[in-house]
């Protein structure tokens, strides 16, 4: 029996249910730091006065640190620049501009009331087509126009094609603006070794060593003189993964004092610039042929990215990866897009959980359920005509997808759903007054993908890799140390299970060490559905040579042919004998009796392995049944059904976790959650009472159905499931709510659905009729 | 800044003498004038409930209650819930059932949750469906602490 594939307890969970988890903000620090925010979104600093004897710090003091400035090297990308704090200009509302430094929280929030910053304030530029016309407030001198980011593409004989259209149809869809919003919001602790010069600095941060790289550059210092540690991260889904402008104000400051300086964010701040998300607009028009096969997809996207550019990925994120990925799992071959970055007087963007595809699949599969109806199709019926099913499929736009099961998760969810019995009871429902919908969307998430991927972006920084170094040491205890690092995930406990496997040993002998720079290897850390797939393939890399020695080691020992050992239970044996040495002899040995093993093994029990793939594609199809008050436009979700295929599954317990956690956010994504800025630029939705993560209370029973089609991409043939959750509900529930009141004529293209919308959208229907 | 008052409080049965200025919140008292972190502020608002505390045996959002409001009550956090080395069946429930992730809200909906079967052992799924969502969990989706919350309470019935 393997450890692969069973639904084990975590072993993250004894600490974290008893209140020893360790977070940054548990830690003590003799000063304190509270940043002084601008009020305003768009202005000159004229000037910044701080109370007497307080201890500040602003622009002019941070003299020789330069800018965060990300590169793309492609896509017409302008290398805007984020000052530390601002300097002379302030871009948004929210932006750091002083920092206090005090011997508590409370003296330094007291002390940030008091300092005066004056603003000659100018017109800001908040909605990105705003930003987009001519006179509009040109933001950054690198960026005329406010344009930051610029894919084009098109196929050729494009035009051709499209003439050749049965039908088509166009969705203007709209995402509006989300907070990734975990738990645990920023938090950083940056402390100074007298006796060796070194800060280290504790961040809650999805990528240490990056961290570290980005702030040693930023500052001008060798990386040899920062430690970045990543203690247990309360969430993270992508907001935790750019650099923190505020985290290099720490490590500057700790250097400075030459002593252990904290900043914990509060929500309001975390909500104001704590990184915002998903500010799309997407133009999408679809060709059919007469049989309702998708010929050409044409799209505009329109990203608004906030004030600066995010470190390491670039403001491209989102407008390039809805390019890349807009054609979702649909075979056709012709595809002309266009997408813009576009910087405006917001807080910055950053990737959040799926990064464009909850915004690029809604567009999209809005617009499948505009050509079933232009055709006179049931929902279902033009999926089944245009989905992939033959593999490997290298989409319009490039993109190899492998071994996948996008029409069989499609029936699976449909016959779970019991669309007969729904129609009829949506029937009897109408008649009462009453309006049900139900709502599909099928789409890939692309997982695990390394750095040729990555470079295929033309990124100054191209991640991917991941490295695991697995030791055993003298008295057989296992570590493996990762170069990833989880944000509460449970990957420690799923690597802990592919090395279990190769070597033996029960997972919960086996410590998986992450998120601190002197300790593990160089890595990229969590993010893009891949820690699963690239540090679980390196765990299983490095596992199989630990494995290939101690079987050496074994044979040696007990004298027998290699092909007749086994490795189980924390020891070697014989096959069909009773022959037995346990792995903490072994490891015993393989340090202090080297000799005997006639130098066919190196001593010791370390091996490394690194994983570079190319990525892998998981799919899923979800339907949610709602029912919508047409009087006060509520959505309550009766049913959400999942059907998803991620490949091999290692622990079905977290995986199960992964995608409830997706679809829940998805759900919010869809209904509640929405950043606000009024004409000011200042935020109306800074309390969590405003901006609403769903409660128990929204979400539904959630009813998950799997397939395991094993990735031929994935040395564990496993695919990454961390964002495809949150990937389809935008989708569903707002097909679900245009089939609910589709005996109105009114369409809903914009995400969240909020009971406003849905009202005005009657309303206006009302009206013209 | 105020001058800071002199106050007791009584954190899972045993005594903190501790000086606070009155603005002082009770999470603030706990976490760091007594250093029982296992409590985590979450929003300071009163709505996330990350900070959800028993005073007196009930559930208390420790951020909006300050600290010496709480003097001369009893205080039960999450450093306290396990009984030494044997944990509270809500604590092996959370586990068993996958009822957390990142574990940064978990304190909270553990407490709040304790709270609620000792006081209502016996309530319908409905309310208890009321009830949990008090507390916001960015990681699970709620589907598990549900279950784990549901576990638990038959455990706990049954000692």
């Amino acid at each position: 029996m393997t450890w692969v594939g069973r639904a084990i307890r975590r072993l993250e969970d004894p600490a974290l249910v008893t209140g020893r988890g360790r977070f940054t903000a548990d830690l003590a620090a003799v000063h304190w730091l509270r940043f002084v925010r601008s009020p305003v979104a768009a202005g000159k600093i004229a000037k910044i006065e701080a109370p007497p004897g307080a201890l500040i710090v602003t622009a002019a003091d941070l003299k020789g640190v330069k800018p965060i400035r990300p590169m793309l090297h492609k896509f017409n990308y302008k290398p805007i620049g984020q000052p530390i704090l601002a300097d002379g200009v302030v871009r948004f509302t929210g932006e750091a501009i002083a920092v206090v430094v005090a011997a508590s929280e409370e003296e330094a929030e007291d002390i940030a009331d008091q300092v005066d910053i004056t603003i000659d304030e100018s017109k800001p530029v908040i909605d990105a087509r705003e930003a987009l016309q001519a006179g509009a407030p040109q933001i950054h001198a690198e960026a005329p126009g406010n344009v930051v980011v610029e894919g084009v593409t098109e196929t050729p004989g494009f035009d051709k094609v499209w003439a050749s259209a049965a039908k088509t149809v166009t969705v203007e869809a709209r995402s509006r603006r989300q907070n990734a919003t975990p738990m645990e919001a920023r938090a950083g602790h940056a402390a100074y070794d007298n006796a060796t010069g070194r800060v280290t600095l504790t961040c809650t941060t999805q990528m240490p060593h990056l961290t570290r790289t980005a702030i040693a550059d930023v500052l001008g210092l060798p990386e040899s003189e920062l430690r970045v540690i990543a203690p247990d991260v309360g969430g993270g889904f992508g907001q935790k993964m750019s650099l923190v402008a505020e985290y290099v104000v720490l490590v500057w400051l700790a250097r400075k004092l030459k002593s252990s300086v904290a900043w914990t964010e509060d929500r309001r701040e975390n909500l104001i610039a704590g990184f915002h998300s998903r500010d799309q607009a997407i133009t999408l028009q679809a060709a059919f042929d007469k049989h309702a096969k998708l010929l050409a997809l044409k799209t505009e996207v329109i990203s608004n990215i906030g004030a600066y550019s995010c470190f390491p990925t670039t403001c491209g994120v989102e407008p390039l990866m809805a390019m890349a990925e807009m054609p979702g799992p649909y075979d056709f071959r012709a595809y002309s897009c266009r997408a813009r970055g576009v910087v405006t007087n917001t807080c910055t963007m950053a990737p959040y959980r799926g990064v464009s595809r909850p915004v690029l699949t809604f567009a999209l599969e809005r617009a499948m359920d505009k050509g079933a109806a232009a055709f006179g199709l049931d929902a279902i019926d033009i999926r089944r005509r245009n989905l992939i099913d033959k593999f490997p499929y290298t989409s319009v736009t490039g993109l190899v997808f492998d071994e996948a099961s996008y029409k069989q998760t499609l029936e699976m969810a449909v016959k779970a759903a019991d669309v007969p019995a729904f129609r009829a009871r949506q029937k009897q429902a109408r008649a009462k007054g009453r309006y049900l919908g139900i709502g599909f969307a099928t789409f890939s998430e692309r997982t695990g993908y390394g750095s040729s991927a990555f470079s295929a972006r033309g990124a100054e920084i191209v991640p991917g890799w991941e490295t695991v170094v697995l030791s055993i040491d003298p008295s057989g205890f296992v570590e493996a140390r990762i170069g990833s690092s989880p944000h509460g995930q449970g990957l420690r406990t799923a690597l802990a299970q592919i090395i279990a496997d190769e070597i033996g040993v029960a997972p919960q002998f086996i410590k998986v060490i992450h998120g601190d720079t002197d300790n593990t290897p160089y890595g990229w850390g969590t993010f893009a559905s891949r820690s699963l797939v690239i540090a679980g393939g390196a765990s299983l890399i490095a596992a199989k040579k630990v494995r290939a020695k101690l079987i050496t080691i074994a044979s040696h020992i007990l004298e027998a042919a290699a092909d007749d050992i086994v490795l189980e239970d924390g020891a070697a044996k014989v096959a069909g004998t009773d022959r037995t040495v346990t792995i903490a002899k072994m490891a015993r040995e393989a340090y202090t009796q080297t000799h005997k093993f006639k130098g066919e093994i190196e001593p010791g029990l370390t091996e490394s392995g690194t994983y570079d793939p190319s990525g892998t594609f998981s799919n899923a199809c979800h339907i949610a049944l709602v029912e919508v008050d047409v009087e006060t436009g509520r959505v309550v979700i009766e049913r959400y059904v999942a059907a998803e295929d991620a490949g091999r599954i290692i622990n079905p317990m977290i995986a199960d976790g992964q995608v409830h956690g997706g679809i829940a956010q998805g759900i919010g994504n869809a209904l509640l959650e929405e950043i606000i800025y009024d004409e000011t630029g200042n935020i109306l939705t800074s309390t969590l009472a405003d901006y609403l993560p769903p409660t128990a209370h929204e979400i539904p029973p959630i009813e998950l159905h799997h397939m395991e089609t094993p990735s031929t991409m994935s040395n564990t043939k496993a695919k990454g499931l961390g964002e495809g959750g949150a990937i389809g509900p935008p989708a569903a529930v707002i097909n679900a709510i245009n089939d609910a009141l589709s005996p109105f004529g009114v369409e809903i293209d914009e995400m969240p659905a909020t009971p406003q919308r849905i009202r005005a959208a009657l309303r206006a229907k009302e009206k013209a009729a | 800044m105020s001058a800071k008052i002199e106050i007791m409080l009584t954190i899972n049965g045993r005594d903190h003498a501790i000086a606070v200025e009155p603005r002082r919140t009770l999470v603030d008292a706990i976490r760091e004038d007594c250093g029982q972190t296992g409590t985590h502020i979450g929003c300071e608002h009163g709505i996330c409930g990350a900070c959800t505390v028993l005073v007196d045996d009930e559930p208390v959002r420790s951020c909006l209650m300050f600290a010496v409001q709480a003097a001369g009550k009893q205080i039960r956090t999450i450093d306290g819930l396990a009984d030494g080395d044997t944990l509270h069946p809500m604590q092996q429930a959370f586990m068993d059932h996958h009822g957390l992730q990142c574990g940064f809200c978990t304190p909270g909906f553990l407490m709040l949750a304790v709270g609620v079967l000792e006081r209502e052992p016996y309530i319908s799924d409905e309310d208890l469906l009321d009830v949990l969502s008090s507390n916001l969990c960015r990681c699970t989706g709620y589907q598990n602490i549900i279950k784990a919350v549901r576990a638990a309470a038959k455990e706990m019935r049954g000692k």
